[in-house]
């Protein structure tokens, strides 16, 4: 059977289909402080945040867009109460709901109240196999302990489990033991998701960039792990681009497949985009989500092929990677609509690898994410 | 997967027709597939209380085709699903 993603071909009479998946950041507020948070370093206030009746209306937008799948995330989506109600409504009107989590502040009731509502699938993130590193990046005592339980409740109630590694220098060197985490927690899936340096991990580059040797060694262990765990786990492994040949198609191409909801209901083509100087986003608050996806000025920017310059434009793979990553062009270069420079073809691709190579021997200490605009790791 | 297994779709596992899109879909974790029409119609079947003989059986006899062909055909079929954890055997398990 074919993935529909993979059935989606360019129709060259329009830039964009019926989208498959949203990502609903729910809020920015989580009892962590990971370092590589994807949330932008502007994090928005609960105050801000989409009432409990907003999204029930946006969710049900949502799905008359014809949406599949909705992830709810966030920050951590289990600081929102109405979690619940959230999930229920989403299934109710048929859409496939997986929560993506810290698991930190899970419970037996809650889980049972979120199986109860109809909820799909849970992903656990997790910072460490250790407990000591687990407490140092995400800045919270105990954090991995509660994970484990969380796992296992999720687990015994036959809910299908994704872990989600995020892996950088400081912790590469666990990706075997990760792994064999993931079997013990009873994972059907792990990620091995080497950061990608948009939101806090851009400030937090000289922390985390891997060494190249670190990310030789990890795609070999992804390898012989996948073919010795073939039908027991199924590893997806994200390249860190910085060391990439290829650009990766992100999002599935900008405003084709996937879009963002932030908690105070602005519509994103990603996660990221609102580090790009310039663009004007969209919310639900003051037009309808089928609009928004149609005709938002943001969603249209990058869409298609039309905007690319050369050699995006006369390249073989540009329905395979739609030009990569529009935030990156931006955080590198300074222009959002140049080739991704993780691309082997952008003619400023070989300073991308000589600043990786830079950030990889810099000082170990992180910068925290928080609402007041970052904390520095003490000592140092 | 063999003769005896009843194979049944998880509750996490959804088929499901997309009027929005116009085909079925067999929507899991983090995957959406599209089956074939001929996979539609095994996938109807796998309810956890018939046996892959009698959904063989059955499909044989609704497509006049040879039983012994779809047996192997739907086997291998689930099998793969059953690899990605999108199909269980009741039997099994």
């Amino acid at each position: 059977m074919t993935e529909l993603s993979a059935r989606l071909r360019p129709d060259p009479a329009r830039s964009h289909g019926i989208p498959i998946a949203v990502l609903a950041e729910i809020t920015h507020r989580c009892p962590l402080q990971c370092p590589y948070c994807s949330n932008p370093v502007e994090l928005e206030r609960a105050s801000a945040e989409l009432s409990t009746e907003e999204w029930l209306r946006v969710l049900g937008e949502i799905a008359d867009l014809g949406v599949l799948q909705l992830h709810f995330s966030g920050g951590e989506p289990l600081a929102r109460r109405d979690l619940e109600t959230l999930v229920a409504r989403a299934a109710a009107l048929d859409l496939y709901t997986n929560l993506i989590t810290s698991a930190v502040t899970l419970t037996e009731a809650r889980l049972d109240a979120l199986a109860q509502a109809g909820l799909d699938h849970v992903q656990i993130s997790v910072q460490s196999v250790e407990d000591a590193l687990a407490t140092r990046i995400g800045g919270l005592r105990g954090a991995l302990e509660r994970k484990r339980a969380a796992a296992a409740w999720v687990r015994a109630r036959d809910l299908p489990l994704t872990l989600n590694a995020v892996m950088h220098r400081q912790n590469l060197h666990e990706l075997p033991e990760m792994i064999e985490m993931a079997l013990d927690l009873g994972a059907a899936r792990l990620e091995v998701a080497n950061v990608q340096y948009y939101g806090w991990a851009l400030r937090n580059r000289a922390a985390l960039m891997p060494t190249p040797d670190q990310i030789d060694t990890a795609s070999k262990v992804v390898d012989a792990a996948r073919a010795r765990l073939h039908g027991r786990l199924v590893i997806d492994y994200v390249e860190p681009d910085y060391y990439a040949a290829r650009p990766k198609p992100c999002m599935g191409g900008w405003g084709r497949q996937v879009f963002n909801i932030s908690p105070s209901g602005k519509v994103l083509p990603c996660h990221a985009a609102e580090s790009i100087a310039g663009l004007r986003f969209d919310s639900v608050r003051d037009h309808p989500l089928a609009w928004i996806w149609d005709h938002s000025e943001a969603m249209n920017r990058y869409r298609g092929t039309a905007w690319m310059p050369e050699p995006c434009r006369s390249c073989a793979h540009k329905h395979d990677d739609w030009g990569g990553c529009r935030c990156q062009a931006s955080a590198l270069l300074s222009d959002a609509g140049a080739t991704d420079p993780a691309c082997a073809f952008s003619p400023r691709h070989a300073e991308v690898f000589e600043a990786a190579l830079a950030f990889s021997e810099g000082s170990d200490r992180y910068t925290y994410r928080d609402f007041s605009g970052g904390t520095p790791e003490p000592g140092g | 997967m063999t003769p005896d297994s009843r194979p049944a779709l998880p509750r996490f596992v959804k088929l499901r027709f997309d009027r929005a899109r116009d085909t079925w879909l067999l929507l899991a974790p983090e995957r959406i597939l599209i089956p074939d029409e001929i996979a539609v119609e095994v996938l109807k079947l796998c309810d956890g209380e018939a046996t892959l003989a009698a959904i063989a059986a059955t499909l044989a006899a609704r497509y006049d085709a040879p039983e012994p062909e779809i047996l192997s055909d739907i086997t291998d079929m689930l099998a793969d699903l059953e690899a990605k954890g999108f199909l269980r055997d009741r039997e099994a398990a």
